[in-house]
């Protein structure tokens, strides 16, 4: 166990509820240890104070994308968030993700992003198939310098908790699934580009973002989905103009 | 109409209405420059088509502009969805219109004196 840093424990509210029971906050007091996480410190409290306490949480190392909450308020990654960068007078609040519904406590549920992801058509579509040989890429290629800045996405949700344009609008695919689309409509090889800018043009497509760039600033692997979004905007405005896709 | 080509609509009004602004700016610091009254600049625009036309395009730009942005605030900061939604922000847009289509026309109508 690493050294305590401080006699005083730090102040941990957790915001805590579900459906059917109203969400309250509840204060816990948990030793400050050196290189301390935020996740850590929800694992203490359930290890040691309240055992009922419900998170997600799998690699601990910021590969998952399991354990985004909420954390004074903005969303961050849990497990790679240390505590005393985000501690204001000995305290801190952690919450369940924004524009998700709470299944319990810290636990979101997630299907309403990862549908989206699908309505966005963040899937592939093949040029060729298995019996095929593999397509040379150019990795100096425009177009895949363009797949490439997108395709380290965890899907932990931050961009879409932080996004207020998700808050207003139910049906906004949000900056996740936009970015994806986008590297797909940049993949070399995905056969179908208008497919793709269909899904992104309908009613909670690309054209709601408003540009606060709030995913930007919150993503902990500081990828850049309102650029994304902004390339879909002007791919489908070239394509209104009647300019042609490869 | 598909959300996308609202979309386009807005931009493209917007991009009517950005040189406009600065023509109309542009024209009423240089005409009340040395002081000019009501009735001189009525006896500019009554009767001119060329008027007439810029500050009627200026007017559609605007109704469709503002109607569509509105549109947007409505659904996402009063929650409205809908016939609500679209009722509204056309009656903002029919409404915009009407009352620059009268100002339009009361500047530009009329004889030429």
């Amino acid at each position: 166990m690493a050294e305590v840093l401080q006699q005083d424990p730090m102040r941990v509210t957790v915001l805590r509820g579900g459906p059917g029971a109203p969400m309250r906050p509840e204060t816990f007091e948990v030793p400050l240890y050196e290189s301390q996480t935020v996740l850590d410190v929800v694992s203490w409290i359930q290890q040691n104070s309240d055992p009922t306490l419900s998170y997600r949480f799998a690699c601990r190392v910021g590969m998952c994308g399991s354990c985004a909450m909420m954390v004074n308020g903005v969303p961050r990654w849990t497990c790679r968030t240390h505590v005393q960068k985000v501690l204001v007078g000995g305290a801190i609040e952690v919450g369940p993700l924004r524009n998700l519904p709470v299944i319990k406590d810290l636990a979101v549920d997630m299907d309403p992003f990862f549908d989206k992801w699908v309505e966005a058509e963040g899937r592939h579509h093949p040029t060729r198939t298995r019996d095929d040989g593999i397509a040379p890429i150019d990795p100096e290629s425009a177009d895949r310098q363009q797949a490439t800045a997108g395709i380290e996405c965890i899907n932990c949700s931050v961009c879409y908790a932080a996004c207020d344009t998700v808050a207003g609008n139910p049906d906004y695919l949000g900056p996740a699934a936009l970015q994806r689309a986008w590297t797909l409509y940049n993949d070399e090889k995905n056969a179908d580009r208008g497919s793709i800018l269909d899904a992104v043009s309908g009613k909670g497509g690309c054209h709601f973002c408003h540009s606060m760039g709030s995913c930007t600033i919150y993503c902990p692997n500081e990828l850049n989905p309102l650029a994304a979004i902004a390339g879909l905007k002007s791919a489908t405005a070239r394509r209104f103009f009647g300019r042609r896709d490869r | 109409m598909t959300e996308f080509r609202l979309y386009m609509l807005q931009r493209l009004s917007a991009l009517v209405m950005a040189p406009f602004v600065l023509l109309h700016i542009g024209v009423m610091i240089y005409a009340i420059r040395d002081g000019i009254s009501a009735a001189e600049i009525l006896g500019r625009t009554q009767g001119s088509v060329l008027w007439f036309t810029f500050y009627a395009t200026f007017v559609v730009a605007v109704s469709i502009h503002a109607a569509l942005g509105l549109r947007i605030v409505l659904s996402e900061w009063a929650g409205l969805r809908g016939p609500t939604r679209e009722i509204t922000s056309l009656a903002i847009g029919l409404g915009l219109f009407a009352l620059g289509a009268n100002a339009v026309w009361s500047v530009t109508a009329g004889g030429t004196s």
